[in-house]
């Protein structure tokens, strides 16, 4: 059951970030590869839907990239203790499906997971898949 | 964008679960009341309005101070009965709705926007006024206007 759950989240992410890239994205010139797309997706993505950057961005140059929010706005209403741990990923399902919403748009096949180690900290992490 | 995209997405997903449209209308509205019951706080804590002594104060109140406030729009507001207890709010413009062109044919008694009966029917009930709120006309079914109608029913017992 929560299972299904948090894949309907991320499909209804995944819907909503095809049609935010759509729009964000008519009036901006050609990215140059994949990284400057990351890094779209880090800054400018980021701030119209968060309203703010992602905090560090890692990647090993091979197809994966983390994407680390120092405090993610979806979390920040809840306490910072441990209680609502086991809820954080259904909160972040959503997002999770937005972020590959907006790359498959993109052109980038991915797949998108999150953890979240402490509250409102979380990691966003994408696995490019070559297609 | 995000707002108006995510409550697309959200319909849809519903779509897809329930087959009938009124399972549907019966689920936003639903999903509305339970918004609507913890958004009064906010709305209460945001506006300061002073406590409404009619329930003309309350309807213009409602669309004039809370849409804009949430939705960015003003629709305006008409008495409907000589009781005094029945009125109607119409959109001219309804954000919800800005990326939708029309209903699939097989979802014509959808009522896209139900949410915000829900909603408005549980802030009213936290204030201790019950209250009927459904859509009357809907311009996404073809009617010249998008109308929502507020009847008031008697003021539930403090």
């Amino acid at each position: 059951e929560n299972g299904r759950c948090t894949t309907k989240l991320e499909s209804m992410g995944f819907r909503v970030g095809q049609g935010l890239i759509e729009r964000f994205t008519k009036d901006t010139t050609r990215f140059k590869d994949e990284l400057d797309i990351m890094k779209f997706i880090c800054k400018d993505f980021w701030t119209t839907v968060f309203k703010k950057q992602i905090d560090n961005l890692r990647t090993n140059h091979q197809g994966i990239y983390v994407l680390q929010d120092n405090k993610f706005r979806l979390l920040t209403q809840m306490s910072a203790g441990k209680q609502y741990l086991e809820h954080a990923p259904k909160y972040l399902a959503f997002t999770c499906g937005l972020i590959r919403g907006g790359l498959s748009n993109l052109g980038i096949k991915s797949i998108v997971t999150a953890e979240v180690s402490s509250m409102p900290a979380c990691k966003f992490q994408v696995m490019i898949q070559k297609m | 964008e995000l707002f108006v995209l995510t409550y697309g997405a959200l319909v849809a997903q519903l779509c897809k679960d329930y087959e009938k449209d009124e399972d549907v209308n019966t689920c936003l509205d639903r999903m509305g009341y339970g918004i609507g019951v913890r958004l009064i706080d906010d709305f209460l804590a945001r506006s300061a309005v002073r406590k409404c002594r009619s329930y003309s104060e309350t309807a213009d109140t409602i669309a004039q101070v809370a849409f804009k406030m949430y939705l960015g729009v003003t629709p305006s507001v008409s008495c409907s009965s000589a009781a005094g207890n029945e009125f109607s709010l119409i959109l001219d413009k309804n954000p919800l709705v800005d990326f939708v062109e029309e209903l699939p044919a097989e979802r014509a008694s959808l009522c896209y926007c139900n949410l915000l009966c829900g909603v408005i029917r549980g802030a009213l009930e936290m204030v201790h006024l019950a209250a009927e709120v459904t859509f009357l006309q809907d311009r996404l079914k073809g009617d010249a206007v998008t109308e929502i109608g507020i009847t008031f029913l008697r003021k539930a017992e403090d």
